[in-house]
């Protein structure tokens, strides 16, 4: 028994991994819409700053 | 120069949450400016939240929320909102509602922060390009109405229509990205396992381990060959048993001899086959039909009355309770009660209270009817001026709009008899390539027969049609996105090739031709003094009415003034004095307007202490490049102007428009649609241009129908393509682009036949290696990808305008 097999055997395993997970993906409905996210991602931040800017004006008043 | 001072200070003011200008009413709070209280109010909501970031995302994100106190009503309904919920276990229950206001990053960051608004709501996400939203609420504490009101009250008011009464969940169809990820997962491994082979070296280990090698890219190309390409199939069988050669039927064969013969080649142990070949057509073909693809999901090209109807309507019963009843359960004598900014769904007669009446959407006019209780009101549309009731005449299909909707052309499956360049092209193609197979197996037959059988399935193997397959869907693809671009949307590709064959264009009148925002107003009568004018300007200040808005908007400042007495009779007019002087505005009847009797136009009549004065007409007025569209259309088209209105505007037409124009007038929705049909008999490829409802069985019925849209985001009836009135001047250059693009594919015909004959000179004399049928076949599809995005784009340019 050759390496060889073992190799071919794994890479080709890998690739079906792959293959299953963007199946995957795609049945979760996450190819659906591919402009949202793309906007959402960088909502973060900003309400991060948002927070802080309202606790520093709430102890400003107090 | 105080005035001066405060007309210059107006245009800088715009308000804080939807950007309007704030006219004369200005509110301010915490140093922001709002055009009205609903703006300021919604403002105080997200303050109050800690939700203002929404107004750092984008500049003026808003937009007012309208008054829809009671519409919601029908929500209460236990029968509708089951029909609306996507799911619902008493506990937890999610919908979609269609958001038309959703166009910014502010929209996205809001919504979903909804959750903050109100605590029951779990969850909820946008889908940007479709304007939706997808909300899961806890529905023990909370209800679907609440949810909506909740919407409704920060300007982010849902569209909910019959439509969404009617069909239930839409299952995505995404069988081709699963084929297209079937097909690139076996072309990247096959490629991958024949690379050995291409270099022949006969190196000790890649002798041993070859049939290792071609098993398995064998292995990869059965899911390719018997689900990624089973569409290719289905369709060459349709073809076939309906005598039609269309392009899949070579396709079809070519899959299936490169199949056959890689698999004899592996098991009689003859060579490796021609799976990377097999697999990368198979994998090109469907990122060609992937990139058509191409959809505007936020437009929709199929709707009907159903997706303008509202889903309930008030009933009035006999005890005069008020209930909730679901459009189709509205009988023949119902009482309704239509409320402001209502539609009505059905014809019936007025009974209570005056209704100006908006029918816009069906007919495209822009200015409202006045209507007297006893008036018949039809199916369609909007009430604008308080409440009003009415008793039911006809049932929702039968009436004079929706029974449109029973005529053959909404039933029929439109299975198209349209035949496309490819479509022609393939039949002379598949012929000439099974010839030659056949003259080339004959000829081998007596020279060497040993490989008669290899020249024969070489020739179709070669000859397989990728490139010719994907010459139209990489050319209308993208001249698709481009016109998308300019505010052109069509339903398909296959809309640009049709296009092209258009002889005859007709369009609609009223909506179509003139605008349905702006109205030609002028003034016929005896002029007024200056003192006159500023009293007239300021009664109609004061009034609501839909038409002394429009003037009122008409006027270009306006010394603002309190008035000493103002007496308003609804429906009527405004009586109003001031400084001894007494000034009527308003109807015929009130105004006792007894020199004119035109009663027919829309028009507020004016008089000053007893003495008739004169009128303000009201007109649609044309749109601005008409008359240039109609002259360069002249040469190539023959044009007609459909209109459902009377003969009025006949003189004024002929005289503006080229003399070839044929008009017809006091067309009926079910004529235009004849008139049609029979163009079509005659031979004609009709182009019809519409906008409103009554155009749909018009748009329907011809071989291309355009919708016109001020807003496309609002409504338009089934079409094949969208059409932002903006580029209503451009309509002649889309034809002709489209012929351009016409002239695009038959140039990559023939820059892929080239390929073809090369590929053919290996074949016939049997020297194809698997290698350079793995080279050609990828070579001429890029070349005319490459080819037909490059003249697309040029072609794109002459748009720039």
């Amino acid at each position: 028994m050759s390496v060889i097999y073992l190799l071919l055997a794994l890479s080709i395993l890998v690739a079906i991994i792959f293959f299953i997970a963007f199946i995957y993906s795609v049945k979760r409905g996450q190819y659906d819409d591919s402009y949202t996210p793309s906007v959402r991602m960088l909502f973060d931040d900003e309400l991060v700053n948002d927070k802080k800017n309202n606790l520093k004006t709430d102890t400003n008043t107090i | 120069m105080y005035q001066a001072f405060r007309v210059n200070n107006m245009s800088n003011l715009v308000c804080y949450h939807c950007g309007n200008s704030c006219d004369d009413n200005l509110i301010t709070k915490d140093k922001k400016t709002f055009c009205c209280n609903g703006c300021k109010t919604v403002y105080e909501i997200f303050s109050e939240n800690d939700l203002t970031c929404y107004y750092d995302l984008d500049q003026n994100p808003g937009a007012i929320p309208e008054d829809i106190l009671g519409k919601y009503d029908f929500l209460d309904n236990q029968n509708i909102t089951d029909k609306l919920l996507e799911f619902n276990d008493n506990n937890k229950q999610v919908v979609s509602l269609f958001i038309p206001h959703i166009h910014c990053s502010s929209c996205i960051w809001v919504l979903e922060n909804l959750h903050k608004l109100q605590e029951n709501i779990v969850a909820s996400q946008v889908n940007f390009p479709k304007k939706t939203i997808r909300i899961t609420y806890n529905a023990a504490q909370t209800s679907l109405k609440e949810v909506v009101l909740l919407l409704s009250a920060i300007g982010y008011e849902p569209y909910i229509s019959l439509e969404d009464y009617e069909v239930g969940k839409k299952s995505i169809d995404r069988t081709l990205l699963y084929q297209l990820a079937v097909a690139g997962f076996a072309f990247g491994n096959v490629m991958f396992l024949s690379f050995p082979e291409y270099f022949e070296v006969n190196e000790f280990w890649l002798e041993q381990y070859k049939h290792v090698f071609r098993w398995l890219m064998l292995f990869f190309s059965i899911p390719v060959v018997f689900y990624a390409a089973k569409d290719y199939f289905i369709s060459a069988y349709k073809g076939v048993t309906s005598k039609i050669l269309n392009i899949d039927v070579p396709i079809a064969l070519g899959v299936v001899v490169l199949f056959v013969r890689s698999v004899t080649d592996v098991i009689l142990d003859l060579g490796s086959g021609f799976f990377d070949s097999l697999t990368g057509l198979v994998f090109f073909l469907l990122i060609g039909k992937f990139f058509q693809q191409k959809t505007y999901s936020f437009l929709s090209f199929e709707r009907d009355f159903k997706s303008y109807f509202p889903i309930a309507v008030t009933k009035i019963n006999v005890d005069l309770s008020e209930e909730n009843t679901q459009i189709y359960e509205i009988k023949k004598g119902d009482r309704l009660l239509i409320r402001n900014q209502e539609l009505i769904p059905v014809d019936g007669i007025l009974i209570k209270g005056n209704a100006t009446i908006d029918y816009s959407f069906v007919t495209g006019e822009s200015i409202a009817v006045e209507k007297k209780s006893g008036d018949k009101v039809f199916a369609g549309g909007k009430q604008l001026n308080g409440i009003i009731e009415m008793e039911v005449v006809k049932s929702v299909s039968q009436s004079y709009l929706t029974q449109l909707w029973s005529n053959d052309v909404f039933n029929k499956e439109s299975t198209s008899k349209f035949k496309s360049l490819t479509d022609t092209i393939s039949k002379r193609f598949t012929i000439f390539v099974l010839s030659i197979a056949t003259i080339a197996t004959i000829f081998w037959l007596f020279i060497d027969p040993s490989i008669a059988l290899h020249v024969f399935t070489a020739v179709l193997i070669i000859a397989c049609p990728c490139a010719i397959a994907l010459a139209a869907p990489f050319t209308l693809g993208n001249l698709l996105r481009i016109l998308g671009k300019k505010k052109f949307y069509l339903k398909n590709a296959s809309i640009i090739e049709k296009m092209a064959k258009i002889d005859t264009v007709i369009f609609d009148k009223t909506g179509t031709l003139t605008s349905t925002q702006k109205s030609e107003i002028c003034y016929v009568g005896k002029p007024f003094s200056e003192e006159e004018k500023h009293l007239l300007q300021n009664v109609i200040r004061i009034s609501n009415h839909p038409l002394s808005r429009m003037l009122y908007n008409s006027f270009d400042d306006v010394n603002q003034q309190q008035l000493e007495s103002v007496k308003e009779i609804i429906g009527k007019g405004i009586e109003a004095t001031h400084n001894m002087l007494t000034i009527r505005v308003g109807s015929f009847s009130f105004v006792d307007a007894d020199m004119d009797k035109n009663q027919f136009e829309t028009a507020i009549h004016v008089r000053f202490n007893g003495e008739y004065y004169g009128k303000y007409v009201f007109k649609n007025s044309y749109r601005k490049h008409m008359e240039q569209l109609f002259q360069t259309l002249e040469h190539s088209f023959s044009l007609s102007i459909l209109s459902g209105d009377n003969e009025g505007e006949k003189v004024f037409l002929e005289k503006k428009l080229p003399k070839k124009v044929q008009f017809l007038f006091n067309q009926k929705p079910e004529d235009k649609l004849t008139y049609i049909q029979s163009l079509q008999e005659k031979g004609n490829k009709v182009l019809m241009i519409g906008d409103g409802l009554n155009d749909a069985g018009a748009l329907m019925q011809s071989d291309v129908g355009i919708s016109l849209s001020e807003n496309i985001n609002v409504f338009s009836p089934a079409c094949d393509a969208i059409l932002d009135a903006s580029n209503f001047k451009n309509i002649k250059t889309y034809l002709t682009l489209s012929k351009q693009a016409t002239k695009i594919i038959k140039y990559s015909f023939a820059l892929s036949l080239c390929y073809n004959i090369i590929g053919l000179y290996f074949a016939v004399t049997g020297q194809l290696e698997p290698v350079i049928a793995a080279i050609l076949m990828p070579l001429s599809s890029i070349t005319i990808v490459v080819f037909t995005t490059v003249m697309t784009n040029i072609l794109g340019r002459k748009l720039k305008d």
